[in-house]
C-alpha cells in the first residue's frame, strides 16, 4: 500500500511563496510515494510557480515516485497551456467546454 | 511606485518627446520614411513597455495610435494637417495617461477616459477613411512575413520552408528577482503576432537541492508568425536584454543558420533539433538534412587536414570559414540591427543619476572649498613654504573638482528650446498667424536647476511675442514685411551670465499706448517725463495690459510681472529692446550657476565683502576725490560710483587710500569704493534667511577660511542704485535751476 500525501496549495504559485512552497513540495515527496497536488485554490501562477511544478515532476520521476497535479485552477491551466507543457507534466487537464477551441 | 514603473515613466516620457519632435518634423516633410518609422517605434516601445508593466489603459490607447501610425508607415494613408494635429493630441493624451500612472492611480479619471474615447473615435474615423481601399491588402498582409531573404548562393543547405520566425530565449537566473516575469514577456510577444508553437525548456534547472526557487531556469523556443520586424521582436525583451540570451531567426532562414542555432544553444543537439521540429520551426526532413550536412563537413574537413594533428572542428568555425555565417547574418538583419545597436551604444555612454545625489555632491564640494580656503589661510600664516606649496596644489585641484562637479549639473538649453517648436506651432494655429521659430545657441549650457525654472517665464514671453508682437499677415504685407513672422530664441554666454533672447520681427512696443494705459491705471502720473526704457519697463508692472481684446493666450495682464518675479528669483534680470516697426527683443540674463562662484574679496573697515569676479573689470586707486562727488573720470569716461561705507552705513575712519572696483553688468559700468582689496576667493553661496529677503544690495553670504562670514554683493542692485542716485541728483539740480529761473 503506497503511502499517499495530498497537498492543497492555498497561496498563489508565485515568486513570493516559491521558497516555502519548494520546501513543502520536496518534503512531501520525500515522505510519501505518491503526492497529489491540489491547485484548485491557486489564482495566480508565474514563472517561478511553473518551475516548481516542473521540478516536482522531475524529482518524482527520478525517485520513481508519483506526483500528480489535480484540479488545476483556471490560472494554472492557462499558463500550462500557454507554455505547451501539458504533455510534459502529463496530468489530465479538465478543459471546460466554453474554453475549448 | 515600484522601480519598474518609474523606469517606464521616465523612458516613456523620453519616447513621447521623440514622438512629438518626429510629428512636428512630419508636418514639414511628410515623405521622410525614416522619420515615420521613428515615430512608430516610439509609440510601439511605449505600448510594449506598458504591456510589460501591465498598465492596460496606456497599452490600449497607444495600440490605437500605433494602428494609425502603421498605416502611415505602410503608405496606406497620407499625412495631412488634421492627422498631424490629431496625433499630437494623442501624444499629449499619452502624456496625461503617464501622469495618471505616475500619480499611482489605478485608472484614469472619467474626464481623461472621455478624452481618450473622443480621440479614439477620431482615430477610428481616420482609419475607416483609409481602410476602404485597403481591404485586400490588409487581408494579405497577415500572412506575409516582413523580411524575405534573397536566395542564397553559398553552400550550407537549402532554405527552410517556413514563414515563421524562430525565437529562442533563455532567461537568466536573476530575471525573477528583478521583478520581471518571463511569462508576461511572452504574453506580450503574443500580442505582436501569433505563436504557432512554443516549447518550454527546463533543462537548465539544477538538482533539487541546488535549485533556487527564486531563480529562473527556463528557456523557450517559439515559432512565431508576425508582421513585426526583428527590432520590434527584440524590443519585447528590452527590459531583460541584459539578463537573457535571445536569438531570433527570421523567416526563411537558411538551414545552416538553424544548424548554427542548434549548435550554439546549451541543450543537447539532438534534443534541440527535436524541439524545433515539435514547435514547427523545422520539418523532420530539414533536420535530417542539417545533421547530415554537419556530419559531412566535419568528415571532409578531417580528410583535408590529414597529417596534421587534426581535431574535429566545431561546426560554427567551419561555417565562419566558409563565410556562410557572416554573409547570412549580415543579410538577415542589416539595417535594423545596426540601428538598434547604435542606439544601445549611445545609451550606454550615458548614466542616469538622481538629481539629489548630484546636489549632495555639490554640497560636499562646497564644504571642500571652504575647508580648503581655511587650510590655505593657515598655511600662509605658518610661513612654511613647503606647506604653502602643497596647499596651493591642493587648492588648484579643489578648484578643478569644483568646476567638474558644476559641469555635471550643466545641461544644454537646446532641449528646452526645442519644446517651443510645439508651443509655437499650436499658438500660431490658434492665432491664425504663420510664424516660424528660429532657434540658435542651443548648445549653450546652464545649470539644470535654472533650466527647470526658466521654462514657464520663457513660455510666457514666447506666447506674448506671438500674440502681441507679430502682426497679422495683412498688416505685415502692408508694412512691406514677409507674410510669415519669425520668432527667434537665442542663447549665449556673457560675462558670467547666460543670456536668453526671445525676439520677434513684429511691430515693436507701442510706447504711447503703454504710457496712456499706465496713466489710466494710475501707475504713473501724467506729466512725468519718462525715458523710453522706463516706459517699456512699465509692462512688467503688476496688472498691466494694453490689449483691448483679452485673448486666450495673453493679455490678461497677469503674466509679465510674474515673469519678472520668477526671473528675479533666479538672481537674473530681464530687459526689453524694442524698435518700432522692426520688432522686440526680450533679453533674460541669468547667473550661470546658483551654487559656487569665483569671488573677489574686498574689505571695508573690519568687514569682508565678496564681489562676483565675473563682473569685475578692473581696480583703480581713488585719489584726491572730494567727498561729495559720486563720479570720477575713468580715461575720459564718466564712471558713477557708490561708497560701500555710505551704502551700508559703516562706521569707522576712512583710510588714507581707498580703492575703486570697476564692475560691469548688463552693459553698464559702475565703481564700488572699498578700503582694501583682498584678492580672489572661491565662494560658496549660502542663501540669506527669509528675514533678509528685502535687503537690497546683498545677494547672499559665504564663509571665509577663517570662519568669518562675508556678504556677497548684488552688483546689479548696486549699479541700479548708482544710476538712480545719479538721476535723483540730476533732477534735484534741475529743480534748483528751475527755482532760480522763477526767481
Amino acid at each position: 500500500m503506497p503511502n499517499r500525501q495530498r497537498i492543497t496549495l492555498q497561496e498563489d504559485l508565485t515568486i513570493y511563496h516559491a521558497l516555502e512552497q519548494k520546501g513543502r513540495l520536496l518534503d512531501a515527496l520525500n515522505q510519501a510515494d505518491e503526492v497529489e497536488l491540489d491547485l484548485s485554490q491557486v489564482s495566480e501562477m508565474d514563472t517561478a510557480g511553473l518551475q516548481l511544478l516542473i521540478l516536482l515532476k522531475r524529482e518524482a520521476q527520478k525517485a520513481g515516485k508519483q506526483a500528480i497535479i489535480v484540479a488545476h485552477s483556471q490560472a494554472v491551466r492557462s499558463v500550462i497551456d500557454f507554455c505547451n507543457l501539458a504533455a510534459y507534466l502529463g496530468d489530465p487537464l479538465v478543459i471546460p467546454a466554453q474554453e475549448a477551441h | 511606485m515600484d522601480e519598474l514603473t518609474s523606469v517606464f515613466v521616465q523612458e516613456s516620457r523620453e519616447q513621447l518627446a521623440d514622438m512629438e519632435a518626429g510629428l512636428l518634423r512630419l508636418e514639414q516633410d511628410p515623405q521622410d520614411a525614416d522619420n515615420i518609422n521613428a515615430i512608430f517605434r516610439a509609440a510601439h516601445t511605449i505600448k510594449g513597455a506598458s504591456g510589460v508593466i501591465e498598465c492596460g489603459f496606456i497599452e490600449s490607447f497607444t495600440h490605437k495610435v500605433e494602428n494609425i501610425l502603421d498605416k502611415l508607415r505602410n503608405g496606406e494613408i497620407t499625412v495631412s494637417g488634421n492627422l498631424a494635429t490629431l496625433l499630437l493630441e494623442c501624444c499629449d493624451h499619452m502624456g496625461h495617461l503617464i501622469d495618471v500612472l505616475e500619480a499611482g492611480q489605478p485608472a484614469p479619471s472619467p474626464e481623461v477616459t472621455a478624452q481618450a474615447e473622443a480621440l479614439g473615435v477620431r482615430l477610428d474615423a481616420q482609419l475607416a477613411a483609409a481602410s476602404g481601399t485597403e481591404v485586400q491588402q490588409g487581408a494579405d498582409a497577415g500572412s506575409v512575413p516582413v523580411e524575405h531573404e534573397s536566395p542564397v548562393e553559398v553552400s550550407g543547405g537549402g532554405v527552410v520552408i517556413t514563414d515563421g520566425w524562430l525565437i529562442s530565449v533563455r532567461f537568466g537566473p536573476n530575471v525573477l528577482r528583478g521583478g520581471m516575469d518571463p511569462l508576461s514577456f511572452l504574453r506580450y510577444l503574443s500580442s505582436l503576432g501569433e505563436i504557432l508553437g512554443i516549447e518550454t525548456l527546463p533543462d537548465a534547472m539544477p538538482e533539487a537541492e541546488d535549485m533556487d526557487p527564486e531563480s529562473c531556469y527556463l528557456g523557450f523556443e517559439i515559432h512565431f508568425q508576425t508582421r513585426a520586424s526583428k527590432a520590434d521582436i527584440e524590443r519585447v525583451f528590452d527590459f531583460v536584454q541584459d539578463e537573457c540570451e535571445l536569438r531570433i531567426l527570421p523567416p526563411n532562414s537558411k538551414l545552416s543558420e538553424y544548424l548554427k542555432h542548434i549548435e550554439e544553444l546549451p541543450e543537447d543537439t539532438m534534443r534541440l533539433g527535436e524541439i524545433l521540429v515539435r514547435c514547427g520551426a523545422l520539418t523532420q526532413a530539414e533536420l535530417d538534412e542539417a545533421l547530415r550536412l554537419q556530419h559531412d563537413s566535419t568528415c571532409q574537413h578531417q580528410e583535408d587536414s590529414q597529417g596534421e594533428d587534426a581535431h574535429p572542428q566545431q561546426l560554427g568555425e567551419i561555417l565562419v570559414e566558409q563565410k556562410v555565417v557572416q554573409k547570412a547574418l549580415v543579410d538577415a538583419a542589416v539595417g535594423k540591427q545596426t540601428q538598434v545597436s547604435e542606439k544601445k551604444a549611445k545609451e550606454s555612454r550615458m548614466i542616469r543619476v538622481q538629481a539629489d545625489k548630484l546636489d549632495q555632491l555639490i554640497d560636499l564640494v562646497g564644504e571642500l572649498v571652504i575647508a580648503g580656503a581655511s587650510t590655505n589661510l593657515l598655511a600662509n600664516r605658518s610661513g612654511q613654504s613647503d606647506l604653502v606649496e602643497a596647499t596651493s596644489i591642493l587648492s588648484r585641484l579643489v578648484e578643478d573638482i569644483r568646476d567638474s562637479a558644476l559641469q555635471l549639473r550643466m545641461v544644454q538649453i537646446g532641449e528646452t528650446f526645442n519644446r517651443f517648436q510645439r508651443v509655437v506651432r499650436d499658438v500660431a494655429k490658434e492665432l491664425e498667424k504663420n510664424i516660424e521659430l528660429q532657434v540658435s545657441g542651443g548648445e549653450t549650457e546652464l545649470d539644470k536647476s535654472v533650466v527647470e525654472k526658466i521654462g514657464d517665464p520663457l513660455t510666457h514671453l514666447v506666447r506674448n511675442s506671438m500674440d502681441h508682437g507679430i502682426e497679422a499677415a495683412e498688416i505685415r504685407l502692408a508694412r512691406g514685411k514677409p507674410a510669415h513672422g519669425t520668432l527667434g530664441l537665442n542663447a549665449y554666454h556673457d560675462s558670467g551670465s547666460i543670456v536668453i533672447e526671445v525676439s520677434d520681427d513684429g511691430g515693436g512696443l507701442k510706447k504711447d499706448r503703454i504710457l496712456a494705459k499706465a496713466i489710466e491705471k494710475g501707475l504713473v502720473q501724467s506729466g512725468h517725463n519718462l525715458t523710453d526704457q522706463e516706459i517699456v519697463n512699465l509692462i512688467f508692472e503688476p496688472g498691466f495690459s494694453t490689449m483691448e481684446k483679452v485673448s486666450n493666450l495673453s493679455g490678461r495682464g497677469v503674466g509679465m510681472d510674474v515673469v519678472r518675479r520668477n526671473i528675479m528669483a533666479l538672481r537674473g534680470s530681464v530687459e526689453i529692446d524694442s524698435r518700432p516697426g522692426l520688432g522686440t527683443t526680450m533679453r533674460i540674463r541669468l547667473p550661470l550657476t546658483l551654487a559656487i562662484i569665483d569671488g573677489f574679496l574686498v574689505g571695508v573697515d573690519k568687514g569682508a565683502y565678496v564681489i562676483p569676479l565675473d563682473t569685475v573689470v578692473e581696480c583703480i586707486e581713488l585719489k584726491d576725490q572730494p567727498d561729495s562727488r559720486h563720479y570720477l573720470n575713468l580715461r575720459g569716461e564718466v564712471l558713477p560710483f557708490v561708497r560701500l561705507r555710505e551704502a551700508f552705513n559703516i562706521e569707522g575712519d576712512i583710510p588714507p587710500r581707498e580703492n575703486v572696483v570697476v564692475v560691469q553688468y548688463a552693459g553698464q559700468k559702475a565703481g564700488i569704493v572699498v578700503d582694501q582689496l583682498m584678492g580672489e576667493f572661491q565662494t560658496v553661496i549660502k542663501p540669506l534667511g527669509n528675514l533678509f529677503k528685502h535687503l537690497k544690495g546683498i545677494g547672499g553670504s559665504t564663509i571665509l577660511g577663517s570662519g568669518e562670514v562675508a556678504l556677497i554683493l548684488d552688483v546689479q542692485a548696486l549699479i541700479q542704485r548708482c544710476a538712480s542716485a545719479d538721476e535723483l541728483r540730476m533732477r534735484n539740480s534741475n529743480r534748483l535751476l528751475g527755482a532760480t529761473n522763477l526767481n
